[in-house]
């Protein structure tokens, strides 16, 4: 369902893991939007304004209302168009509680583990972070099992929340790998996973908008200065 | 509907998340089995139902387990349909989140920081709150809240527990630090929707009596002040010294965990 232009628009930049996640929702709901894309180092007046708690992309602007928060965003969107496309989260609460919970934990816990290697200064530093970001992703692979019930994603036959939530990092994951050497995402390890993060990032709705793993390194590079 | 068998739920008399989820039930008018937790020895009901997270609250419908508290309120909201406590618009819903979101990630921690902080400290973390007090205050006045007695309107919504659930230890702390944290004549609008919400029934059966609460929050504090400052500073989350004793490190933990459930 095409909206009139300007009616939605997004405020975002093309790096970022959180505003990937609105942007495969609206796809995924067939939703056109205006991408406003922040410039690197300042903040516009319309994000300051739209943001003032934060100050942070993404911010979904609908009919110029604002809404901030990537998973917000995306909850919001699928009530929203809840007519349109499929349904980003499941109808069962006791499900809706468990894509909820998953997300949480990719947030709170996963990416930290993700950046920590990232961050690490020593090769202790990065083993140990490294340990933690496979042992989550065990878990979440015995999420998957349990939420995609056989099927391609979490969502089951489609994309779902816990596949966004947890796809939007998939980009610089990769990064990491290239980077560290380390591979995140390792068939033997999480071998369901690692069939999904294909699937996730050669789907539709996800293709166009999912950063090139050379550009963001390219990124990388010139914001840490090296 | 009888619902006594089938749901149970864990959690701990001080912790301001426990609340939350027990005012829900109670404002659904649901009948529940409640397990009192020993924060510091989580029993094998709670490492069985919570694995990850080892923590409260959790509840258990029909044997299933939901746990994180936000989570579990939009789960009881969302299985109960009578009387909800979230708007039905998705805008004033996204709303609802994200002042939720703000709850526990910037006015909760800013919170706890007061109790935690020491000597100069204490005044930066006293102006943290206020900052964040004054975002509230402003939607209060004239934002998405303007006009409202509660943040759910006419009746107590999800964002009231939240946000309720949590601001007795403004209260508490006032007392036991000795800082003006919600000025009636700074915040009067904060002050008075603190004020009804604690007069509501089901708001007063949920909350322990204050000097329970003061009690408590007392003795945690004494604990932290009789530890070194380098292990304080563990406590508020700078960079660990390592100069910390074993018997530090024990009571260290279990005064983190004792200040994560006195957050908002």
């Amino acid at each position: 369902m095409a909206s009139a232009a300007g009616e939605v628009r997004l405020i975002g930049a093309w790096p970022s893991p959180f505003v990937l996640r609105p942007r495969v929702a609206l796809n995924l709901k067939g939703v056109e939007y205006e991408f406003l894309q922040e410039k690197f180092g300042e903040k516009s007046e319309l994000l300051l304004r739209s943001n003032p708690v934060y100050k942070k992309i993404p911010v979904l602007l609908h009919h110029d209302k604002p809404v901030c928060e990537s998973m917000i965003i995306v909850e919001y969107v699928d009530e929203v168009w809840a007519t349109t496309g499929q349904a980003i989260l499941p109808a069962d609460p006791y499900e809706r509680a468990l894509h909820r919970f998953w997300a949480v934990y990719v947030d709170d816990k996963w990416f930290p583990s993700m950046f920590g290697i990232a961050k690490a200064e020593t090769e202790e530093a990065k083993a140990e972070s490294a340990e933690q970001a496979w042992a989550g992703l065990k878990l979440l692979e015995e999420a998957f099992e349990k939420l995609s019930k056989g099927k391609t994603f979490f969502g089951g036959d489609t994309i779902g929340y816990v596949d966004i939530a947890l796809g939007a990092y998939l980009g610089w994951a990769k990064v990491i790998e290239q980077m560290t050497g380390l591979k995140l995402l390792d068939e033997e390890k999480t071998p369901l996973l690692a069939v999904w993060a294909e699937r996730f990032c050669a789907h539709e709705a996800v293709k166009e908008v999912m950063p090139e793993t050379e550009k963001l390194m390219e990124f990388a590079k010139m914001r840490l200065g090296k | 509907m009888d619902q006594s068998s089938s749901l149970k739920f864990l959690g701990s008399w001080a912790d301001s998340h426990t609340h939350r989820v027990r005012l829900a039930l109670e404002l659904k008018g649901l009948v529940f089995e409640y397990q009192e937790e020993d924060l510091v020895n989580p029993s094998p009901d709670l490492l069985r139902h919570n694995p990850i997270y080892k923590k409260v609250p959790a509840l258990l419908h029909d044997g299933r387990a939901v746990v994180e508290s936000l989570v579990i309120l939009q789960y009881i909201d969302e299985t109960w349909t009578d009387k909800p406590i979230m708007p039905a618009d998705p805008f004033e819903r996204a709303i609802v989140r994200f002042w939720c979101h703000f709850a526990d990630d910037k006015l909760g921690p800013a919170v706890g920081l007061v109790f935690s902080s020491v000597g100069d400290g204490q005044k930066a973390a006293v102006d943290g709150v206020h900052e964040n007090l004054k975002l509230l205050e402003r939607e209060l006045r004239d934002g998405a809240f303007k006009g409202r007695r509660f943040f759910g309107g006419d009746n107590i919504g999800l964002l009231d527990i939240v946000l309720g659930c949590g601001s007795y230890w403004l209260a508490v702390f006032e007392e036991v630090m000795e800082v003006k944290l919600v000025d009636p004549d700074t915040f009067p609008l904060f002050h008075a929707w603190l004020r009804d919400f604690e007069e509501q029934k089901e708001v007063k059966e949920t909350i322990p009596p204050i000097d329970k609460l003061l009690k408590y929050a007392r003795g945690i504090r004494q604990m932290m002040l009789s530890l070194s400052t380098d292990t304080i500073t563990t406590i508020i989350g700078a960079p660990a010294t390592g100069n910390t004793t074993s018997n530090n490190d024990a009571a260290v933990e279990e005064i983190g965990l004792l200040q994560e459930s006195i957050v908002l």
